[in-house]
């Protein structure tokens, strides 16, 4: 790791000032991905500013029903938080097998939804891909098990690598950002972007000197939520797809929904198809059948990794008769 | 071969000193105080929130109850600062990546990883190495355990699994196979030695793990 300058910033204000620097300057939560990420030197920082002190860690319910969580909140506090797990399942359910409890003890919710990408070249120094500054995305021809099957029209190939980015686009969260610049805010469904040349050494909106502080997650309303998780692995290890599905009823019918997707594009991926093949439908095997088949209708799969295709649908599927209360393996 | 890698053009961030270069100008000694004191200059010309290094700067850590006070740079890991500053070399420096739970100690009640935890980040919590858990010389339950029902081959991971199971068995005291499981979801046995660790882990419930 190369040696970096440190500040330890205590407000939100502090935090931002010392982003600002003509050097690089990172912020760091609970490290569990930058200090790896330093290690390998993918990041060399000339200053490291430490936020977890400086952010928000608390979790507090918002005027008009819903939630607002602070990005230092860490992963054990939002797994232990009684009211969060029974108006938001969703977000308990990706946030259950996140890492190892080494990991959640942690690891923050800013940091997982701001973690950089897992994609083994981007993670080995030797690979100067797109995401760092190069000009070839060595997934295309390479070793592309575990990368995208949506949204693959490149310059990246990397599936985004946040558990919990799928649950709060699933919700409709919105994301409070500050920066020199004063705040602003962000759907969560705007703030991960798909890769351009212009933009591709990111995964999202934030500018160099901000800070995602808090998400703010809606009032659910009378809605069914599932989630289902396709795992290699039980634990210390990223799914290899998952969904989220929050689906507004009427009665037994499905009014809306939204179907999100993780682990299989460069963002999370909402599946537009899906979602109208569920509205005004019965939620039942059928209708959860269908809206998977819908689902995985937009894949591009790469040369190898054609089997992420049954493996969404499968987490679309489930994740529907999730929500319908059918049980599932 | 770093020589040979520190050359190639795309990576101008590589501290450009190669072992061969240092040896030849370590003799000096000129090098160690060049860096430091343009960190601190530079440290000095920022305003706002003080900033600190990337030279050496006071870290005082509180370890197994013992004020522990040390000069270390700001990159400097938890488990490195313990280790090669402290003497406490009971928690193992493996994967250094946060993988394999050999450098697990517990912070404040909860298990982390030393190795991806900075040590200047974790000054004024209560930090507990694997050295910690005896007391007056007689081993924990858990420790115990592990020597009772042989849950070791190499040992190399047993003091991240004895922590790990400290810290699971204050927290949950009678815990399912399933909590255990979960509970050392952290850390890996490369010998592959889990159903002992089970074991042990289970025992050492049955006897109640007292904190120190």
């Amino acid at each position: 790791m190369k040696a970096f300058a440190y500040v330890n910033a205590t407000s939100e204000k502090d935090a931002v000032a010392a982003l600002k620097f003509d050097g690089i300057a990172l912020p760091l939560a609970g490290g569990q991905d930058l200090l790896a990420r330093m290690k390998d030197y993918i990041d060399t920082p000339e200053r490291v500013v430490n936020v977890k002190n400086a952010l928000d860690r608390t979790a507090a319910p918002t005027s008009g029903g819903g939630w607002r969580i602070g990005a230092s909140m860490k992963i054990v506090d939002l797994l232990e938080h009684a009211d969060i797990g029974k108006m938001y399942p969703a977000i308990i359910a990706a946030a259950t097998d996140i890492g190892t409890p080494q990991i959640r003890h942690q690891a923050t919710v800013g940091g997982n939804l701001n973690q950089r990408p897992r994609c083994w070249y981007f993670r080995n120094e030797e690979f100067v891909c797109y995401k760092k500054g190069g000009s070839r995305c060595f997934a295309v021809n390479g070793e592309n098990q575990y990368h995208a099957i949506f949204g693959n029209d490149g310059p990246s190939h990397i599936v985004h690598p946040s558990s919990l980015a799928v649950p709060f686009v699933a919700y409709g969260a919105t994301f409070r950002v500050i920066g020199s610049k004063g705040e602003r805010e962000v759907a969560a469904a705007e703030y991960f972007t798909m890769p351009t040349l212009q933009n591709v050494l990111k995964e999202n909106v934030l500018d160099d000197d901000e800070l995602l502080t808090h998400v703010m997650l809606p009032a659910p309303g009378n809605v069914k939520t599932g989630h289902y998780e396709v795992r290699y692995k039980a634990s210390h290890d990223w799914p290899l797809a998952f969904t989220t599905v929050v689906l507004a009823m009427n009665g037994g019918i499905v009014q809306s929904g939204r179907v999100v997707l993780g682990a299989v594009a460069p963002v999370p991926w909402r599946s537009k198809p899906a979602e109208d093949a569920l509205a005004g439908k019965p939620l039942n095997e059928a209708t959860a059948a269908a809206a998977a088949e819908a689902a995985v209708s937009e894949a591009k799969p790469m040369s190898g990794n054609a089997y992420k295709v049954q493996i969404a649908r499968t987490a679309v599927k489930r994740a529907i008769l999730n929500a319908a209360g059918i049980k599932t393996v | 071969m770093s020589s040979s890698k520190d050359n190639l053009p795309d990576k101008p961030d590589r501290v450009s000193v190669s072992r061969r270069d240092f040896l030849k100008t370590a003799g000096v000694g000129s090098l160690a105080t060049a860096v430091t004191a343009a960190g601190a200059a530079e440290a000095e010309a920022q305003a706002g929130p003080r900033v600190v290094g990337p030279g050496d700067v006071p870290v005082a850590l509180t370890v197994n109850g013992k004020r522990v006070d040390l000069r270390i740079e700001p990159r400097v890991t938890l488990l490195d600062a313990l280790r090669n500053r402290a003497d406490l070399t009971g928690n193992k420096r493996v994967c250094d990546r946060g993988s394999c739970g050999a450098c697990t100690m517990i912070v404040d009640g909860r298990t982390v990883y030393a190795c991806s935890t900075l040590a200047i980040d974790v000054q004024g919590k209560q930090i507990r190495t694997v050295e910690g858990l005896a007391s007056s010389g007689s081993l924990n339950a858990v420790q115990q355990a592990f020597c009772d029902v042989d849950a070791l081959m190499c040992g190399f991971c047993t003091p991240g699994f004895i922590v790990a199971a400290t810290a699971l068995l204050e927290r949950t005291p009678n815990p399912t196979s399933e909590q255990i499981r979960r509970g050392l979801d952290g850390n890996i046995c490369r010998c592959g030695t889990f159903v002992r660790i089970m074991e042990a882990t289970v025992a050492a419930a049955a006897k109640g793990v007292r904190r120190v």
